[in-house]
């Protein structure tokens, strides 16, 4: 008996011992991104009691992919609700694998939303544009959900970039968020180019966008790529620019 | 018989059988039960344990050819990695629950302990043959985990390579280095270490429950409901130190959760890590000492309540 009370005790003070040092280790893990999700209810009524245990007991990536390779079989079956429904359950159990949130937002503003323009059960043509902005939408809010999990990558500031040019035709939109990824510091190299080349379409930014592809351009060689001069040439012959002031590629470079 | 008779004999006895001092702790005597136990763990089969996880990643490499490259690695990653946790966790548990219940069922308890072997270097040595099992096999797993890794990433390589052959030399450069940045990343090794410490973690708690426990099915049982609350842990903990549950039967509740139970969460990093998410030395060293500290606590209260144990 006493050697269960001294036990019971010991385990009482090193439980106060522990306190502190696990409160500041787990601020220390939240602070350098690990531990992202909060084990509620709200997951619990999202992943089911199965789901929501295993998450619980430390395999949650198991979990999340186990649900990516249903919503890959609800992708071939083209149930696009469904896969809805996974890719939410997948990015909240995942919040840092970008993958997921960039397949997420691929699924939705490319593969549903040209599925939903092109559903031959619904005969009005407004119902389907409306539908098909809405998986725009869906895509958009993935990849900006994403990049609140995950503002200091790259990836998805391109990912949203390429949705704002490809899917709302909006070059302001996505020269921003190119602007934004190519300032982080896994940035890929184009990401400067391709903001410039986004300004270079906008309507009244044409000196800006002018000046940003000839500080490129005057970077050197590695820069001086067919596009860049396309544009640059498009710019000069839009801003009037005098002969001098241009620059004096006739033709662009054989790469 | 006379003296003289005797004299030589006694000399010879007396010769012989000088006792040698006997220490209070032997590093030897820890190294035969060690050794002892990792040769009757290894006869239990658990190795078997490899060749299920050997047919897991296998079977996971063939399912996962229709997805993408980086899809395929995140996947065998998680899976992998997901296995090695969960393979440890439960041998661990096993592993340990069925050790002294098994000892004293055989008698081997009571022949070892009828030598001059404190109760202390019994558990010792016990454990050390556990975690060393432990370590084997993780490391096993953990080798043939990043042989099926380099594999999968040399076959998508060449495929690539191969596809690429006209496109100019940068282009190409740039898709190889983008398939190896979604392969192997260091940061898995501390992550794969901070599994096995979790594991050492459940070893000694396994080893303290079982030093009071009637059964080693009452080991497992208590152990499973301890590896779930211990995952709830941190939850608890912040509930109780923010003061958000309401009620004295909630909040005592909330009290001896965090205070009796480990905080499992904090050994669950290894997610992360394949998210892409960089372990620093500091939280790593944080991390893997908060593992050792519990570890040696639970053994040394283990220690204690084997020593009050009526055999």
């Amino acid at each position: 008996m006493t050697r269960a009370l001294i036990v019971a005790a010991v385990l009482v003070v090193m439980g106060l011992l522990k306190l502190p040092v696990e409160s500041d280790l787990a601020a220390r893990h939240r602070a350098e991104h690990f531990r992202g999700i909060e084990f509620n209810l709200d997951l619990r009524e999202k992943l089911g009691q199965l789901g929501f245990m295993a998450a619980l007991s430390g395999f949650r990536s198991i979990v999340a992919d186990a649900l990516f390779i249903q919503a890959h079989a609800a992708w071939e079956d083209t149930e696009w609700g469904r896969m809805l429904l996974l890719f939410r359950h997948i990015t909240t159990l995942q919040p840092r694998v970008l993958l997921f949130w960039d397949t997420a937002a691929w699924h939705m503003a490319w593969n549903a939303s040209v599925a939903a323009m092109n559903d031959a059960n619904e005969p009005r043509q407004a119902l389907r544009v409306k539908a098909q902005r809405e998986y725009f939408a869906l895509g958009k809010d993935f990849l900006e959900r994403g990049i609140k999990n995950n503002p200091d990558r790259p990836e998805l500031y391109e990912a949203l970039a390429r949705l704002y040019k490809e899917k709302y035709k909006d070059h302001e939109r996505a020269g921003e968020y190119y602007a934004k990824a190519a300032t982080l510091p896994e940035a890929a190299p184009w990401d400067r180019r391709f903001s410039a080349y986004e300004l270079s379409y906008c309507e009244g930014r044409e000196r800006e966008a002018y000046e940003r592809l000839r500080s490129l351009y005057d970077e050197g060689e590695k820069e001086r790529l067919p596009t860049l001069i396309k544009r640059m040439k498009f710019l000069e012959d839009k801003l009037g620019l005098p002969q001098e002031q241009r620059i004096i590629e006739t033709e662009p470079p054989k790469r | 018989m006379t003296n003289k008779d005797t004299a030589p004999t006694l000399q010879h006895f007396n010769a012989s059988t000088v006792p040698t001092c006997h220490r209070a702790f032997s590093f030897s005597r820890i190294l035969a039960i060690t050794s002892n136990t990792l040769t009757e763990l290894s006869r239990l089969k658990v190795f078997y344990v490899l060749l299920v996880f050997g047919l897991l990643l296998i079977g996971s490499s063939i399912f996962m050819a229709q997805f993408s490259f980086q899809q395929e690695f995140q996947i065998l990653k998680d899976v992998s990695l997901g296995a090695i946790s969960m393979f440890t966790s439960l041998l661990a548990i096993v592993a340990t629950a069925r050790m002294l219940p098994r000892d004293i069922e055989d008698r081997t308890l009571y022949t070892i302990l009828a030598k001059p072997v404190p109760r202390f270097e019994y558990v010792v040595g016990k454990i050390a043959g556990v975690l060393l099992l432990l370590a084997i096999t993780t490391l096993l797993m953990a080798a043939a985990f990043v042989a099926v890794l380099y594999m999968r990433e040399q076959a998508v390589l060449h495929a690539t390579a191969s596809q690429m052959s006209s496109a100019p030399p940068d282009q190409v450069a740039d898709a190889l280095r983008a398939i190896r940045a979604s392969a192997f990343n260091i940061n898995i090794v501390p992550g794969i270490l901070i599994i096995f410490i979790k594991a050492c973690l459940l070893t000694a708690l396994t080893l303290f429950v079982s030093t009071f426990a009637t059964s080693s099915v009452f080991t497992i049982v208590m152990m499973v409901f301890v590896y779930f609350i211990g995952h709830l842990e941190a939850t608890a903990r912040e509930y109780w130190l923010h003061e958000y549950g309401s009620g004295l039967i909630t909040r005592s509740f909330l009290a001896i959760v965090a205070l009796l139970f480990p905080d499992l969460q904090a050994f669950n990093l290894v997610d992360d890590i394949v998210a892409g998410t960089a372990i620093s030395l500091a939280v790593f060293a944080r991390t893997a000492l908060l593992g050792v500290f519990y570890t040696v606590i639970y053994t040394l209260l283990a220690v204690f309540v084997f020593y009050g144990k009526e055999l």
